[in-house]
């Protein structure tokens, strides 16, 4: 059944099954409906990094070491875990920046370099012809094995093979003719190949079931589970070591390390890998879900790689069959005809997926960092006055595509046959591993410069060359050995496996430790040596800040020159077809709200820029920049005016800083006028009510000297006892005006502080007797009982005299006044208490109700009515009295209720307490 | 925003974890004889633990959105 056409005819149906695929992908794209945006079809594109050295070489490397196949998948996976910020800073800067290729990123972030994109392209290109020929290497061996079915015999057994009929060459042809018709059937601006991911994630489902299939079947059916299988392992003597596979190994750890390392720049850097993860990406939400999905796969991917290298060890012991070869063998030598084919598919799933998206990826950078660059500046060729160039462009591609395959062919032809899977794809991931510093730094580091990338570059892919490209020619023998051996010329210290003595090391752990010193010291080095040109900061800046930055403006703003529309249209129209070129400006306008036709459009620096943007889509960042610089007339910004530019905008950053906080400091200031506002006006309502009462108070009394006055002038016949009766009252309202006026010039002398208070030892005993004495005539008029209780002396107090004989006064003047009328009765008491003097004045009147309390003591306030034939007072009386007590550091208070008698008490602080408190 | 640099963060120190995870000192504790569920202690161990990982990433990345 297995016979070679039938098997040849499966192919051939596979291959046209994911040709079908990626065409109805593109025609649903076109419609508008795309298939690729959901974030499983982006995971699943990513698993192309599962290559024939997945599927086969796993297995293979497996079987001679136990675990070292495992680094290749826990590096991606601790990588991505970063990717997290540094893949999604890497798709933001490639969005802004309509990057079409690795080369294309390298480039236009150190100032658009076209000699730099140059050179990743041809370190890209030489370093993945070892990946590629390892592809077919394992397509050819698989398809040789599987048709010699039922005899397993190998490859190398079946002898030397003349070029009609080896397998491999056409493996390439094919592939290459495959992968014409998958990535150029037209130029896409953006560089999208959406029918290549809708093939390429079908596929990865494809190779994960197949060895997931051959897996389980191995575990499972030729053995009783993955307990069974190793307990067997354990069982033979020479295969017991594998199970501590790190045993007593001093290169075990080294090797794993770097391996580890290697892989994480690899799940970046390959070519493919790029073109899947950024170019490809439609959303930057999908990073989300492919960040643990991808793993994901890797893991399940993994899962039986063991198994199927211990059943092998155990069924083919002696080493008769390459341990490669072991996922399709095993089945083979089980008589598993249909699970043998589907492995075979399997494992060309896996080797077309690589061939076609790393040699698309490659193809593009050939076309648009290598070729292009160096047509458009061979004047003869005048190119810019080419009408349509598209034709040219997708030419180079598909020759690029055609010479790529072939030589990944030809190094099959020279080194590929001494080397396991594994060995041959590490050289590759070597390679571009060089690209790490360069990119990385440039993403995080402004003060990479162009120069210090050549630089790194450079030494980097040297030694590369130096210690791995090279020793693989030499061990296949298409260079002499001795120079292995002995070194170049001679000389011992140059041997390409142990430059400098450093001898003892993996020959992968030796490349990479020599080739990143040289790289990383020369990347650093001349960066920091050389500085960078006007263009390399502003590219610097785009790329490190491009979180930060927003939108296309921060490129536009670098630029000053002349330009006419017209020119621009038809350059861009020369390169994408005048219908895009049409569509492109009409999108530009409708965003700027300008009118069409186009000679209406003024070509500012925001067109241009956003022609060039444009164009880098087709040709590359760097071909894109002379072309629009060859019709644009442009003024070249020296570093100093891009210095100023940013300067500028920091400065203006940080002014409106300033100016946010002054306009913050003078909200507050006017809070507090306006607060200051509010108090003041309070006050002269205040005042104005003052001046108002005491107008009032003192016409009162004047009016009724006036009244009386005028009577007894009018009126010369009054009688003598009626005279006397209005004279008096006369004396006493003047009397009564006066103590008002004395009271006023009182209060306002003490409440602006004018007043003068003297400060002695005041015995209160003596006040209270002198104020009695001075009001006993009173007393005995009034028929006032008065009872007195002094203690036999107290302390003194600090005072004034007069003052304290003049709150005496007011408070038994107001007994006086207000004790009941017919039986008036006053207690005086004057206690001490452990630091202070008390004294009580009451009076047995009619009493002041609750709340009326603390009103008496307010100016002006007067209790009872309007009886006018009382006597009263002006109001201010207790006010000032409260005021001198207070002063002296007192207190006064009424006790009292309506109908019971008012009782005024105050305290004072005695002459030490006072003295203490203000120590 | 402050939510996406804590995240940043949080991966980059998963990242870290993984390095000590897969390296010298934790890989040679289990390079021993012995076997769980039949899977010899290395096998075992870093299998496990690589799902681990991935099962955190998986939180990490699809919570809070």
């Amino acid at each position: 059944m297995l016979h070679g056409t039938t098997i040849i005819l499966i192919s051939f149906a596979y291959l046209g099954l994911l040709f079908a695929i990626a065409y109805y992908a593109d025609l649903r794209a076109d419609a508008g409906r795309p298939v690729i945006a959901s974030p499983y079809i982006y995971s699943l594109s990513l698993a192309v990094y599962a290559t024939a050295w997945t599927f086969y070489g796993s297995v293979g490397r497996a079987a001679s070491d136990g675990i070292g196949f495992l680094p290749i998948y826990i590096g991606p996976t601790l990588m991505i875990a970063l990717w997290w910020v540094v893949l999604r800073k890497i798709l933001r800067i490639s969005k802004r920046n309509r990057i079409t290729s690795l080369a294309d990123f390298v480039a236009a972030r150190y100032g658009k370099s076209a000699l730099l994109g140059g050179l990743v392209t041809i370190i890209a290109v030489v370093g993945i012809l070892p990946y590629i020929s390892l592809q077919l290497k394992a397509v050819s061996s698989s398809f040789t094995i599987l048709v010699q079915y039922p005899e397993i015999i190998l490859p190398a057994q079946a002898g030397a093979v003349p070029m009609r009929e080896d397998t491999a060459l056409w493996v390439a042809l094919i592939l290459a003719a495959f992968t014409i018709a998958f990535g150029t059937r037209h130029l896409d601006a953006a560089e999208h190949h959406q029918g290549m991911v809708a093939a390429i994630a079908f596929e990865s489902v494809v190779k994960l079931l197949a060895f997931l299939a051959v897996g389980a079947f191995v575990t499972f059916g030729v053995y009783h589970g993955f307990g069974d299988v190793f307990a067997r392992a354990a069982a033979d003597p020479k295969l017991r070591g594998m199970l501590t596979p790190l045993e007593g190994v001093a290169g075990g750890y080294s090797n794993w390390v770097w391996l580890t390392i290697l892989s994480m720049m690899a799940i970046m850097f390959l070519p493919r890998q790029f073109q899947v993860a950024v170019i490809e990406n439609v959303d930057e939400k999908h990073l989300n879900k492919a960040i643990w999905l991808f793993p994901l796969y890797m893991l399940a991917i993994n899962v039986f790689v063991l198994p199927i290298a211990f059943g092998g060890l155990l069924r083919f012991p002696g080493g008769s069959v390459d341990a490669d070869t072991f996922v399709l063998t095993l089945p083979m030598a089980e008589k598993q005809e249909l699970l043998a084919l589907l492995v075979f598919i399997g494992g060309l799933s896996a080797a077309t997926g690589m061939v076609i998206v790393e040699t698309i990826a490659l193809s593009t950078m050939v076309c648009n960092d290598l070729v292009m660059p160096v047509l458009l500046r061979l004047r003869r060729l005048r190119l810019n006055e080419r009408p349509d160039l598209t034709g040219l462009l997708l030419g180079i591609r598909r020759g690029a595509i055609v010479l790529i395959l072939l030589l990944g062919y030809l190094y099959f032809k020279l080194a590929g046959e001494a080397y396991a899977l594994v060995s041959i794809g590490l050289i590759s991931f070597a390679a571009v591993a060089q690209f790490g510093p360069v990119i990385l730094g440039g993403i995080f580091w402004k003060g990479g410069t162009r120069a210090g990338a050549l630089c790194g570059l450079l030494a980097g892919f040297s030694v590369w060359l130096y210690t791995l490209f090279i020793p693989a020619l030499a061990r296949s023998e298409w260079l002499p050995i001795g120079l292995l051996e002995h070194g170049p010329f001679g000389i011992e210290l140059l041997k390409p496996l142990a430059l400098f003595g450093l001898g003892g090391l993996d020959q992968i752990n030796h490349a990479m430790i020599w080739s990143m010193i040289a790289n990383v010291g020369a990347y650093v080095g001349v960066s920091l040596a050389v500085s960078p040109s006007a263009a390399e900061h502003r590219q610097a800046s785009l790329f490190v800040d491009v979180f930060r930055l927003s939108g296309e403006a921060g490129g536009a703003r670098f630029w000053r020159g002349t330009a006419s529309a017209p020119e621009l249209y038809n350059l861009l129209a020369r390169f994408l077809g005048s219908a895009a070129a049409d569509g492109a400006f009409e999108e530009y306008a409708a965003s700027k709200g300008l009118s069409w036709p186009i000679e209406r459009l003024t070509a500012d620096a925001d067109l241009v820029h956003y022609v060039e943007v444009q164009l880098a889509g087709a040709i590359g960042a760097a071909s894109a920049r002379v072309m629009v610089g060859s019709v644009v007339k442009e003024e070249v910004l020296t570093i100093e005016e891009v210095r100023e530019i940013l300067d500028e905008a920091s400065q203006v950053v940080v002014y409106s800083h300033r100016l946010e906080q002054k306009s913050h400091e003078l909200e507050e200031a006017t809070r507090e006028l306006r607060e200051a506002n509010e108090r003041l006006k309070e006050l002269d309502r205040l005042k104005d009510e003052f001046v108002s009462t005491v107008t009032h108070e003192l016409r009162t009394p004047l009016t009724s000297i006036r009244a009386f006055t005028e009577i007894l002038l009018d009126d010369p016949d009054v009688e003598i006892g009626q005279r006397k009766k209005f004279l008096g009252i006369i004396t006493k309202e003047a009397e009564r005006l006066t103590r008002l006026i004395n009271q006023v010039l009182d209060l306002a002398k003490i409440e602006s502080g004018k007043a003068e208070w003297a400060e002695t030892a005041v015995d209160m005993k003596e006040v209270i007797s002198d104020t009695l004495a001075a009001m006993g005539q009173l007393f005995k008029e009034r028929k006032i009982k008065v009872e007195v209780r002094l203690p036999e002396s107290v302390s003194p107090v600090t005072a004034d005299l007069d003052r304290m004989i003049q709150v005496m006064l007011n408070l038994l003047s107001n007994a006086a006044k207000f004790c009941d009328a017919h039986d008036g009765r006053i207690e005086i008491a004057l206690s001490e208490r452990e630091n202070h003097l008390r004294v009580d004045v009451r009076d047995n009147g009619r009493g002041i109700s609750p709340k009326d309390q603390e009103d008496i003591f307010s100016k002006f306030h007067q209790v009872g009515g309007v009886l006018t034939d009382k006597p009263r007072g002006s109001g201010l009386g207790l006010h000032i009295s409260r005021q001198i007590v207070e002063r002296f550091g007192g207190k006064m208070w009424v006790e009292s209720d309506t109908g019971r008698g008012a009782c005024f008490s105050f305290l004072l602080p005695t002459a030490a307490a006072a003295a203490e408190r203000v120590a | 925003m402050a939510n996406f640099e804590t995240k940043g963060q949080h991966f980059v120190a998963l990242c870290m974890l993984g390095m000590l995870l897969f390296n010298y000192p934790i890989l040679a504790l289990f390079n021993v004889p012995g076997a769980l569920l039949g899977v010899p202690a290395l096998y075992a161990y870093v299998f496990i633990a690589w799902a681990g990982m991935i099962a955190a990433m998986a939180y990490l990345a699809e919570s809070g959105t």
